[in-house]
């Protein structure tokens, strides 16, 4: 017999019952924000049912909440004022774990989560909300899921789940220069599109993987779910431990040295089954921008536009209608893109290392004039990171908007939207039609690569911006 | 949940590949706290125009497709997001069936527990129906679950296959969480258990 995967081990760890076909597995964390729980608590009150295990859940406001400093004196949209005060009252009426928006600790879930050592390696981890994923990077089993089963969480702290298949993508090699780990998890979804990990649950592996910090990792794993796959998964290491310790609900004393001692049979066994596997050299990836509306239309940023007739299938059409809504003609280069608006955030890059990276980009420039660009860290604690290490200054002084924390321009459930036709540099994880506000273009990039586009105002190479200056004739 | 076993519907065809959860509801109507009253929003930002006018070329509004109770469309159908408001919305305006080469694994999961029936049949086959769905409301589709077929106007007969604790479910319309809470005991035995040997969860 075979030896078993990493998610083979978290998934076995977790069985409560294994019925035919389907298993019914057990739940460590449930986190849940106010999108897409309100219908869930309400299917309690109605039936009369209790949160089963209130101390494994964690409850924070992040989609619809304003990112101005004002925000502490209400939420001025009606339906999000509801949604974030259905929030409050059903944290409190069923005894949640709760941070509010006065809360420093508030953040976008997936920031909040690892950052206060609710998430740890080998635990199952869910919640409505698809990049759920980003917990991975502990070693942890996490992913998405909708309200009905936020629902059947809450009730039961259980999922009815059948299990997937074991997919490795492995990064060997060393990064070069400019590359970054979003350089790493698009290219990735570039090579096996957006379906290629249906039904699978990713392990990524590799030097590359393993020289990344836990943020480079949270940024990879975190866009597991663009490429299909239920969940991406990296095994612990000492990066993830160091990370973890001394964290608010990470185990202390004794339990630290238990827990430490099972994490570190967190791995995949040298003859684990693999049902497919994808290798890509680390030295190969380039910086890389998307430049239609799926995040697997992935180019280096020295590419041209492709053609619709490039492509096969049902995919030609679905080109010519995204070049179409992107306002972009075949052939044209990339780095010829102008854009209007740069956004620094979100659970794939808005934490401290990702405002750091594009801070040392900016730093000594200005935003271009007539850009509108914004940075929104990912939690309060990273907003009180930031400001602390300056990076915050080096942001107001070139021009950009320091935010409160929240997701934003993300996906546009706030005020912060782009106009019809307004185009973006984003740190974020989709690009899809309307994802930034109706008839918005996006496209998506590294912290690096999005600061460097607020300098030049266009689509930039950041590799240019880092060339040592030549030497003078 | 309402059961599922048969349907016969007209299916309106989407040939489009990867249309995500954004398209299928954008988020701006998501700032609801119910379930109900989300269909007239179903694709929302194909379906109308920038006045807020019915966009007359877009499949649902045509006027064989109004009453459309089956979706086919292409790969990976229902990507993106795990907003429960997509099958919600597809509901409210009468779909109970969609029938793609692929799906997303959240969107799959979703229909489900909201008694729609996604089908997964190989990409040639849901070209023969997105050409049978193109005659309007000529072409009937009909669904049987019990039996596992899609069959086509013109009589052919789609085998596909489905999970067999879902399509249980789906039979008989049952809640999920009634019958996980059966297993109440079986869940604190394994909570007792996993707190002996992973005590700092
Ligand atoms: S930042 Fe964007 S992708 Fe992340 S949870 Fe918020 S809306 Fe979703």
């Amino acid at each position: 017999m075979s030896g078993k995967t990493l998610y083979d081990k978290i998934w076995d760890a977790h069985v409560v019952q294994q019925d035919e076909g389907t298993c019914l597995l057990y739940i460590d964390r449930h986190m849940v924000h106010e999108v897409t729980s309100p219908q869930a608590f309400e299917g309690l009150r109605m039936t009369g049912r209790k949160v089963r295990a209130p101390q494994r859940t964690i409850a924070v406001p992040d989609h619809n909440v304003p990112t101005t400093e004002d925000r502490a004196n209400g939420i001025e949209n009606e339906d999000s004022r509801i949604q974030v005060d259905a929030l409050d009252k059903n944290a409190r009426d069923f005894g949640i774990n709760y941070y509010p928006v006065s809360d420093i600790r508030q953040g976008i879930v997936h920031i909040v989560g690892p950052e206060n050592g609710w998430t740890l390696p080998g635990m199952t981890i869910v919640c409505g909300d698809s990049h759920t994923a980003t917990h991975g990077a502990f070693g942890a089993l996490a992913h998405g899921i909708g309200t009905s089963e936020v629902e059947h969480v809450l009730a039961t702290q259980t999922l009815i789940q059948s299990k997937s298949k074991n997919m490795k993508v492995e990064i060997t090699g060393q990064l070069m220069p400019g590359v970054t780990a979003k350089d790493i998890t698009l290219s990735v979804i570039g090579h096996t599109g957006t379906a290629g990990g249906t039904g699978y649950v990713i392990e990524y592996c590799g030097e590359a993987i393993r020289s990344l910090s836990m943020e480079g990792r949270m940024t990879v794993c975190n866009m597991a779910i663009e490429g299909g796959a239920r969940a991406g998964l990296i095994a612990p290491d000492q990066t993830t431990f160091d990370y973890v310790k001394g964290r608010t609900h990470a185990p202390k004393g004794e339990q630290w040295d238990a827990a430490l001692e099972w994490w570190k049979t967190l791995k995949s066994d040298e003859d684990a089954h693999w049902d497919k596997v994808v290798t890509i050299r680390g030295e190969d990836i380039a910086p890389v921008v998307t430049w239609g509306t799926s995040p697997e239309d992935v180019l280096p940023i020295t590419a041209a536009v492709p053609a619709p007739e490039d492509f096969s299938g049902g995919k030609v059409g679905a080109v010519k209608r995204s070049l179409e809504y992107m306002g972009l003609n075949p052939g044209q280069r990339l780095q010829d893109i102008e854009i209007d608006t740069v956004f620094i955030g979100s659970c794939t890059n808005g934490r401290i290392e990702d405002l750091r990276a594009a801070a040392a980009v900016m730093k000594g420039h200005k935003v271009k004039p007539g850009l509108r660009a914004m940075v929104v860290p990912g939690s309060g604690l990273v907003r009180a990171q930031a400001e602390e290490e300056g990076l915050a200054q080096i942001f107001r002084d070139a021009g950009f908007e320091w935010r409160m924390a929240g997701c934003s321009m993300c996906l546009a459930m706030n005020p912060d939207q782009l106009a019809p036709g307004e185009r973006c540099a984003a740190t974020s994880n989709r690009n899809f039609e309307g994802r930034q506000g109706r008839g918005g273009r996006t496209h998506l990039m590294s912290p690096q690569m999005a600061a460097a586009a607020a300098i030049t105002g266009r689509l930039t190479d950041v590799r240019e911006m880092m060339a040592p200056e030549p030497e003078p004739a | 949940m309402d059961k599922f076993d048969k349907l016969s519907g007209v299916a309106a065809p989407l040939p489009l590949v990867n249309v995500d959860t954004d398209m299928i509801i954008p988020k701006q109507f998501l700032k609801t706290i119910k379930r109900s009253g989300l269909g007239v929003n179903l694709f929302d930002e194909m379906r109308y125009q920038d006045d807020g006018s019915e966009n007359p070329d877009f499949v649902l509004n045509r006027p064989a497709y109004r009453e459309a109770q089956i979706l086919v469309a292409g790969e990976n159908f229902g990507c993106g997001s795990s907003r429960e408001h997509a099958p919600w919305a597809l509901l409210d305006f009468g779909i109970r069936c969609v029938i793609a080469p692929s799906f997303a694994d959240i969107f799959h999961n979703n229909c489900f527990k909201n008694g729609i029936l996604p089908i997964t049949l190989p990409q040639e086959q849901v070209d023969a129906l997105m050409a049978e769905a193109e005659k309007g409301s000529n072409a009937r589709i009909e669904v049987d679950l019990e039996s596992q077929t899609v069959t086509a106007s013109d009589g052919t007969r789609y085998p596909f296959e489905v999970d067999s604790f879902r399509k249980h479910c789906l039979l008989n319309g049952l809640d999920d969480i009634a019958l996980t809470l059966e297993k109440s005991s079986r869940i604190a035995s394994f909570e007792t258990e996993a707190d002996a040997q992973r005590p700092w969860v």
